[in-house]
């Protein structure tokens, strides 16, 4: 009888997510033979975010092929608001050059992303989870999934926030709560044209809007988190990312945050008719550039979330997944004509990793999350409160002098806030700006 | 109020497809959990997942609504809970996430 033929592959990533498929694509352009592995039944199954992909790395990974993704909507419109209780301060930006970014739902990207990596000649395995990797001589050799060990010279992780390998493998630790945000969030069916009315969109146009919104979590002990909204072409996305620490000191719960964030009028009018269509959750890492992981080892790279690359303050995840993967795509490449893939070799993706934006972004903004978070109070609950205050004498014409309205706003400012926490918040934003210009 | 119009977790579930598996993927140490103080697996699930049995001194694991976040597993004090991906093609659904 014939011997059952070893399955050996030159590299084998991981996850189809945008990570994976942009590291299998380039590797496979390159002429590599590529087998990416995905859990789920098909691309995107498991997958969540806000959300809108950026477009200039899609373009990068696709210049050909990039505007067939399934774009729901370009967003145009971004704003901010600062939420209390009754009041919302908002700061809004209007782009009317070409679009930056695009509503889209992971099922259908993902899966889009998939067709892609297939033309360009990679192989697709859904429906297989990878258990573990197997180790040689201190060198991954290769990966076991649930029926069958399938070997390649390079294994690249694309698996994700939660990576199991990369914690078995040691190119983790274990994470923190206080490094994590834990989000939940609603796709939410609503008429395109109540959308368009809403949103102030172009009538049947693919116009999209995207909103933040800081406080209006909870009146006391607020945790520090930020809600979210897009709109796609027939529904919306409301969501919300709350640190796991504050949930679990404070004891909340995110869906009963999202509640309260749902409940606030100035969100609740653009939700106002829409019908629940699903439910998701899922983990971000913030534990940013103090806490990266290994990048490589002996046979193996990391990419995207799994690598910790994301910048929660600009909700950026798809650009660093897709460009962290192509940088890898490159180095399985330069390994194969090097014939060797050894941690010496592959780490020159650490090197075209630094030089990129990626590692100079998370970088600058190492201290930005701890320095706000350190303030959570004064931005989820004093500042949202005292610009509501302000635009209330601003706007309110309460037949009362103005002069003695904002001297009694102005004394109420610092007497409701002792000035050492004051100092202390000027140096938290300060060092949270000063660390991201320096 | 019609159902839909009702916020509890509960009803959020009832919007998510699953293929089920027969075994589950969350297991505990039911001695960690008896001995744990402030089980805050069962408040921050957000599919909420865990409940304590006070008469049976045990913590339940209704593992099929798991929405795979991995929120548990960072949030538990005493690494109780072995927490793994479901089977292949099991587990949650999402179509319009
Ligand atoms: C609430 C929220 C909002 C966000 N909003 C935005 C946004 O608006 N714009 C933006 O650019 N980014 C956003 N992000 C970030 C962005 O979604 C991620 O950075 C990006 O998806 C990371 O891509 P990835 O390929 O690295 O990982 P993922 O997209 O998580 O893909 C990992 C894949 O690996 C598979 N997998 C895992 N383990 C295994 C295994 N053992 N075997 C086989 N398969 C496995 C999974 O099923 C999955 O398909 C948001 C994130 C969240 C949570
Ligand atoms: S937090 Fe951990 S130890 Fe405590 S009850 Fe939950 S699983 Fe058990
Ligand atoms: S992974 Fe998330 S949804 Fe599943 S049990 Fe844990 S906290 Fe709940």
């Amino acid at each position: 009888m014939e011997q059952k033929e070893v399955l050996k592959f030159d590299a084998i990533v991981v996850g189809a997510g945008p990570s994976g498929v942009a590291s299998a694509i380039v590797a496979a352009r390159g002429g590599a033979k590529v087998l990416l592995i995905e859990r789920s039944s098909f691309a995107g199954e498991k997958n969540m975010f806000g959300g809108a992909v950026f477009l200039s790395a899609l373009k990068e990974l696709l210049p050909n092929t990039w505007q067939s993704a399934p774009f729901e909507r370009y967003i145009l419109k971004h704003s901010w608001a600062l939420l209390s209780d009754k009041t919302s301060c908002e700061v809004s930006y209007q782009s009317f050059d070409e679009p930056k970014s695009a509503s889209v739902y992971r099922s259908k990207f993902d899966s889009w992303l998939v067709e892609e990596a297939k033309k360009e000649g990679v192989y697709f395995a859904p429906s297989t989870l990878v258990k573990s990797l197997i180790s040689k001589n201190g060198h991954v050799v290769g990966v076991k999934t649930e029926l069958e060990e399938i070997y390649a010279n390079v294994v690249v992780l694309a698996d994700g926030v939660n990576s199991i390998l990369a914690r078995d493998l040691g190119l983790r630790k274990e994470y923190e709560p206080k490094d994590m945000v834990l989000s939940v969030k609603e796709t939410r069916k609503l008429p395109k044209s109540l959308i368009e009315q809403r949103f102030n969109l172009k009538e049947n146009s693919k116009e999209g809007a995207a909103k933040n919104f800081l406080g209006g979590l909870a009146k006391e002990n607020p945790p520090f988190g930020l809600g979210f909204l897009y709109t796609f072409e027939d529904t919306i996305s409301i969501g919300l990312g709350v640190n796991l620490e504050d949930l679990n000191r404070f004891g909340y719960n995110p869906s009963d945050l999202l509640e309260n964030l749902k409940k606030h009028p100035s969100v609740s009018a653009y939700l106002e008719g829409s019908e629940l269509l699903e439910y998701s959750a899922h983990l971000i890492y913030e534990g940013g550039y103090k806490k990266l992981p290994k990048l490589c080892a002996n046979g193996v790279l990391i990419v995207g979330d799994a690598a910790g690359f994301v910048n929660a303050v600009h909700f950026e995840g798809t650009n660093f997944a897709i460009i962290s993967g192509m940088l890898a795509g490159e180095t399985v490449l330069s390994a194969i004509s090097a014939k060797d893939f050894s941690k010496k070799t592959l780490s020159i993706y650490k090197k075209k990793l630094n030089n990129s934006f990626i590692l100079k972004d998370l970088k600058s903004y190492k201290n930005v999350m701890d320095n706000l978070y350190s303030r959570t109070n004064s931005l989820m609950n004093y500042y949202p409160k005292k610009a509501g205050e302000f635009f209330k004498i601003f706007t309110g014409a309460s037949c009362k002098p103005k002069r003695g309205e904002f001297r009694e706003f102005i004394k109420s400012f610092f007497s409701q806030r002792s000035l050492g926490e004051f100092f202390k918040d000027i140096w938290a934003f300060l060092s949270a700006i000063i660390g991201v210009l320096k | 109020m019609t159902q839909r119009d009702d916020n509890s977790i509960e009803n959020k579930l009832t919007s998510i497809k699953y293929n089920c598996s027969k075994n589950t993927h969350l297991r505990v140490n039911q001695e960690m959990c008896r001995n744990c103080q402030k089980r805050p697996c069962c408040y921050i699930c957000p599919a909420k997942v865990y409940s304590w049995d006070d008469t049976q001194s045990k913590l339940n694991v209704e593992y099929e609504n798991c929405l795979e976040c991995g929120a548990c597993k960072v949030v538990c004090p005493f690494k109780s809970i072995d927490w793994e991906y479901p089977n292949a093609s099991c587990g949650v659904i999402l179509k319009n996430s």
